[in-house]
């Protein structure tokens, strides 16, 4: 009994559902942009098990999933900027605090 | 089951429990300094995963990316704002909490009912051989998703240079500031200072 695709799906769906919570919950910002990069693993390893268990030809979901990694850095390091800026003019990174669109 | 079909399982088994492992410690653990190492943890596992798929390229570039630029990117950040606060206690922070945590098993729930009833057409060919990946990604790029390759380095330089100019601080020459004025900023460096805004504070600042 060898490894199937199921494992790797589940896998995935229970990384992306902490991912979530993490995001809703977290009161610290940097805490939030960390549960958004799980998410973006999740993704990642739902994309590779698909390539490898129906696409091992052509493995298009591999090429999808470097170009996800290549975004999720970019989206990390811009996020992280606003973070720290955020942090220069309130001084605090509390998510609670940040509520200038609160109606 | 012979002995490489036991290794796999094995080492999936190890490497899963360490992912669900690591990453429930990001979310739950209130310091945020372990809360990123064990970033890095859920990444190398992750990464384990990706050998166990046959995607040795894609196993190398997720170690060198995530943990070597992102997860210090992370720590650096972290280190930054590194502001040694006890949030307030928000009121009925159970509330929230337990909806989130109910809403996340439901997620889950769905998902893997909708994982284990759909008939996955699982490639059931003569066993592939060959080129390594490195070569059939490198093949891709170049041929039927070289567009998304071209625009993902634009896509990167925008990055660059909008993390650049977010986070860059107004430095003011030495000889403009008034030798008295008493200003005192967070660093040493001569800075334009700004007030800091009260945290919390509902006015709007014009321009």
């Amino acid at each position: 009994m060898h490894l199937q695709l199921q494992y790797f799906l589940l896998l995935a769906a229970a990384l992306f559902c902490i991912g979530i919570y993490g995001l809703i919950t977290s009161r610290n910002a940097v805490r939030v942009l960390m549960s958004i990069e799980l998410m973006l693993n999740a993704v990642n390893l739902n994309l590779m098990g698909f390539s490898n268990f129906i696409d091992p030809v052509g493995i298009k979901g591999q090429v999808f999933t470097v170009f996800v990694i290549t975004v999720a850095a970019a989206e990390a390091a811009v996020g992280l900027a606003i973070v720290l800026s955020i942090y220069r003019n309130r001084d605090t990174v509390d998510m609670e605090q940040f509520n200038l669109l609160k109606w | 089951m012979n002995l490489a079909e036991g290794v796999q399982l094995v080492s999936f088994g190890i490497l899963s429990v360490m992912m669900i492992g690591t990453a429930l410690g990001v979310v739950l653990l209130s310091n945020i300094v372990y809360s990123a190492f064990l970033l890095g943890g859920v990444f190398v596992s992750i990464a384990g995963l990706y050998l166990l798929l046959n995607a040795d390229f894609v196993a190398a570039a997720q170690l060198l990316i995530y943990v070597g630029a992102v997860n210090v990117l992370i720590l650096f950040a972290i280190m930054l704002v590194n502001k040694r606060e006890d949030f307030a206690p928000m009121a009925n922070r159970w509330i929230r909490q337990g909806s989130t945590a109910l809403v996340c098993v439901g997620l889950f729930l769905l998902l893997s009912t909708m994982v284990l009833a759909t008939p996955w057409s699982v490639y059931s060919g003569a066993a592939v051989a060959g080129d390594s990946s490195i070569v059939k990604i490198g093949l891709h790029f170049f041929s039927d998703f070289l567009l998304p390759f071209e625009l993902a380095s634009v896509l990167l330089l925008m990055a660059m240079v909008g993390a650049i100019i977010l986070a860059r601080r107004d430095y003011i020459p030495e000889e403009l500031i008034p030798r008295d004025s008493g200003l005192t900023t967070a660093s040493t460096l001569p800075e334009r200072p700004r007030e800091l805004v009260s945290a919390g504070s509902a006015t709007p600042r014009e321009g």
